[in-house]
């Protein structure tokens, strides 16, 4: 059975590139396009690994990583954070929230993947 | 197509809708009315585009978008107050940044000295430097993870040394791999301890060592001797260390790197295999307390009890287990359970696919093509003499109602909200104000409101021009305002609505409103009018429209308008709509443009001419009329008017206009279509008879045949026959010249 990762990501294009690498690779990919978005998908699809954005509308990645791991069910879901080089507080603060490990964009699919291979249990 | 090309056309796509944010976001800013959501917006507009960007290697974009983000960082965390100089240069960089997206995608360049100009601008009004190595500040302290040396020693000595507790636990040396070759000279010692936040944030200790063993040979031991008893255990403590021996000539940041995602969530130690192991600190042992610990009673426990503590335990993973009790608070779960009210709104309103505009072109072909399918036959069998109430009758009528709203469905896909055109007008707006030295604001309403995709393509010349001379010809200048009592700042309303099947835009300014002596004066220089002809107000302000009524030169100076507006005239009557003027004197004017919705269909009244059989667009007709003799007067040879109500409307017959026929029929017998034109002109058509109204298909003249004047298109009718669609302007403008004979055109099949 294939793993299933959820990303999520305001942004279409951002979210079309992962899924092109992620399915390029063999994920079985979900998609969510904010945080309030992403708890309600995860409910839904249980996956294995989760990847998100940190600047969103309505609830951002903090937010997110925050209520999955509130979340009983959830909790122990690896979250990889897509962050950007210029910004190292970001990571630090996603880390606190909860967050697995992380994404430097622009990140290449064999980055991607080996990223994900790193917390996939 | 390239998958990576397909997602570079959404990147673009997705830029015009984050330029739009940032414009609107800014906007609103400028106007006071932003709140921490609108800085966020606007944040993250800059945001995405750079990381979109960043992943094509956009690099121009990416470095302007890094500054700009970089500044409005500072506004959102408050280091920075977005005052009015502040926000002139955001909406500078906004657009610099929207030229910048506009050269990515590979239409002309933008201007790089003039990005680099505005970047230092948005650079000095923070207090970070530009450049990729700009760091912000991190108001973030990052973590604090303090190594327990005393676990560590425990754990170290217990190793070498396995002591039972009063559990019976015996920690042991676990060997996880058949023990490898010893390590040819070189190799790293790992010795990882993780905390329990490691496993709270979902890393585990597997990736941890699969990762080690891509590197190369493992000798593994794990150390459990940290595991305490039942009544101390925690559930989601972390009480297991592991010492792995890496036979492998590799880096030390090799290793390192595969511990990057728990770095200061564990005690970790990576020392080359030739020096011994690390000296374990001797913790002096509380021999005392021991001891105390020793002799206290221990509850009997059942073995599998244990049994499944362990086995809970020893993958240290928390599944399955109840919420630690911080977590609890009510404060802290609150977000939570907004974002589970939230969500359903959210599923909602993200639930869409993108498709090709060919294919749904496709499938609007195909339906136009079944509902003129279903017309034949619904006339088929009436002609068939089957009765009305017959099954087959019945279950047309059925079929005909489904086929309506399958095409209403199917019109509904091509159709989107406004929003598009509009987006682009605040720019346009602050560029004809920079330009003219006015002071405008611009409103705009109804951006929501949808219309098919083609008609929002052609919409956009028309609302700029209308825009542009609101501005320019419009609104005075603020000298003559203040003069006038009115606020400097002119106000710019652009407004879309639905109104009876068709979309209205409008555009209508605070200005002096049409300088009607002057207009009036032009008309008649220009020969346009009769120096006598007496016109009412509302006609006077729609000479403008008149073709050769102006050119710029002529009206740049006064204060009515009039640039080329015959030309928006003719863009919007090419697209079956109508436009004209409202004004009143010293208060403004308003343009109103009335569209359909749609350019695939036409609500149309069929009638005869001769032997043929004409559509005439419903929106043209104002009322259908029975001529009396006495109405009818004949001016000149040709020419006859007809008396509606007080006034005299030339009467046109349409067979004689389309070269059908030469001899006058008597009116007496026919039916006249008053219509108006979009001038506002009216004219009575003379037809034959009136056959119904129905919503007809239009099918190009033009991409069929060619062009034929008087005719804007055809279509099928149900009994199969091709129809000509009337273009009632240009009936009405042929009057009088010579006919352009259409005799030849094949029509009845």
């Amino acid at each position: 059975m294939s793993l299933t990762v959820l990303t999520v990501d305001d942004s279409r294009t951002m979210r079309d590139m992962l899924m092109l690498a992620l399915k390029d690779a063999g994920f079985d990919v979900v998609q969510a396009v904010d945080g309030v978005h992403g708890l309600e998908v995860l409910d839904q699809s249980s996956p294995q690994v989760i990847i998100t954005d940190i600047n969103m509308p309505r609830m951002d990645g903090f937010g997110f990583i925050e209520g999955v791991r509130r979340d009983n069910r959830h909790r122990g879901v690896p979250i990889l954070v897509l962050t950007t080089e210029s910004d190292p507080s970001k990571k630090d603060r996603a880390r606190q929230a909860g967050a697995t490990g992380w994404i430097v964009k622009p990140f290449s699919p064999a980055k991607l993947v080996e990223a994900i291979r790193r917390v996939a249990a | 197509m390239d998958p990576l090309e397909q997602i570079k056309i959404t990147f673009f796509q997705e830029c015009q809708e984050l330029l739009a944010d940032l414009e609107a976001g800014l906007m609103a800013l400028e106007a006071g009315e932003a709140d921490e959501d609108t800085i966020n917006a606007v944040f993250r507009a800059v945001h995405s585009v750079k990381g979109g960007a960043g992943a094509f290697g956009m690099e121009d974009l990416v470095q302007f978008a890094h500054v700009f983000e970089t500044t409005l960082d500072d506004t959102r965390a408050g280091r920075l107050d977005a005052d009015d100089h502040v926000i002139k240069v955001m909406l500078r960089a906004s657009d610099m940044l929207a030229d910048l997206v506009t050269a990515a995608q590979g239409d002309g360049a933008a201007d790089l000295a003039r990005a680099e100009v505005i970047a230092q601008e948005l650079a000095a009004l923070g207090h970070t430097p530009t450049g990729a190595d700009a760091e912000p500040e991190s108001d973030i302290p990052g973590l604090d993870f303090t190594p327990l040396p005393a676990f560590v020693a425990e754990a170290a000595s217990a190793i070498d040394e396995p002591i039972a507790d009063e559990l019976g636990f015996t920690p042991m040396r676990v060997i996880l791999d058949e023990p490898p070759a010893p390590p040819a000279g070189r190799g790293w010692r790992i010795q990882l301890t993780p905390a329990a936040d490691m496993y709270a944030k979902a890393n585990d200790v597997t990736p941890l060592l699969r990762e080690l063993e891509r590197l190369g040979p493992c000798l593994t031991s794990l150390d459990a001797a940290g595991v305490p008893n039942l009544t101390a255990l925690d559930a989601e403590g972390a009480y297991l260390s592991w010492t792995v021996e890496l036979a492998a000539d590799v880096a030390r940041d090799q290793v390192a790197e595969a511990f990057e995602f728990v770095e200061g969530d564990c005690v970790l130690s990576i020392e080359p295999l030739d020096t011994p192991p690390a000296v374990a600190i001797e913790a002096p042992l509380d021999l005392e307390a021991l001891l105390a610990e020793a002799r206290a009673p221990v509850p009997p426990t059942p073995e599998d009890e244990i049994q499944a503590v362990i086995d809970e335990v020893v993958p240290a993973i928390p599944v399955n287990v109840s919420p630690p009790p911080v977590a609890a608070s009510p404060l802290a779960a609150s977000p939570a359970a907004q974002a589970t009210a939230d969500a359903s709104g959210a599923s909602t309103a993200q639930a869409t696919i993108r498709v090709d505009l060919e294919r749904v072109d496709r499938l609007i072909n195909l339906v136009g093509e079944l509902v003129i399918n279903q017309a034949m036959l619904t006339q088929r069998v009436a002609e068939s003499g089957i009765a009305r109430s017959s099954n087959v009758s019945v279950g047309l009528d059925e079929l005909e109602q489904l086929t309506r709203e399958i095409q209403d469905s199917v019109m509904a896909i091509r159709a989107q909200p406004v929003k598009s055109v509009f987006q682009r007008i605040p720019r346009l707006v602050r560029e004809i104000a920079a330009s003219t030295g006015k002071q405008v604001r611009l409103v705009t309403e109804g951006e929501g409101t949808e219309v098919d995709k083609t008609v929002i393509e052609r919409l956009s010349d028309p609302i700029t021009h209308m825009i542009r001379n609101a501005i320019d010809h419009g609104l005075e200048s603020t000298a003559k305002r203040l003069e006038a009592g009115k606020p400097e700042e002119g106000v710019v309303k652009l407004a879309a609505l639905h109104r009876s099947g068709r979309i209205v835009i409008e555009v209508s300014d605070d200005g002096a409103g049409i300088n009607r002596s002057r207009v009036r004066q032009i008309a008649i220089d220009k020969g346009l009018i009769d120096p006598e002809a007496a016109l009412t107000d509302d006609e006077v302000d729609n000479l403008i429209f008149l073709p050769g009524f102006s050119t710029a030169a002529t009206v740049s100076n006064i204060s009515g308008r009039g640039v080329g507006m015959d030309v928006v005239r003719r863009s919007i009557q090419a697209l079956g709509g109508r436009i004209s003027i409202s004004s009143t004197p010293g208060k403004g004017s308003t343009f109103t443009m009335s569209l359909p919705l749609t350019l695939a269909v036409l609500d149309g009244m069929v009638v005869s001419v001769g032997e043929q059989t004409l559509v005439t667009p419903l929106t043209a007709i104002i009322e259908t009329l029975q001529p009396k003799a006495a109405d009818v007067r004949t001016l000149g040879p040709t020419s006859r008017v007809i008396a509606v109500r007080d006034a005299y409307v030339p009467l046109i017959d349409i067979g004689a206009v389309l070269g059908w026929r030469t001899e006058a029929p008597d009116p007496c017998e026919g039916v006249c279509l008053l219509v108006e034109n979009e001038g506002g002109g009216r004219a009575a058509l003379l037809v034959d008879a009136i056959q119904g109204q129905r919503q007809v298909v239009i099918k190009s003249l033009e991409a069929n045949y060619q062009q034929v004047a008087g005719i804007a298109a055809a279509t099928i009718l149900g009994d199969g026959r091709v129809a000509l669609i009337l273009d009632v302007d240009a009936v009405i403008a042929m009057r009088g010249k010579a006919a352009n004979p259409v005799s030849t055109l094949a029509l009845a099949s």
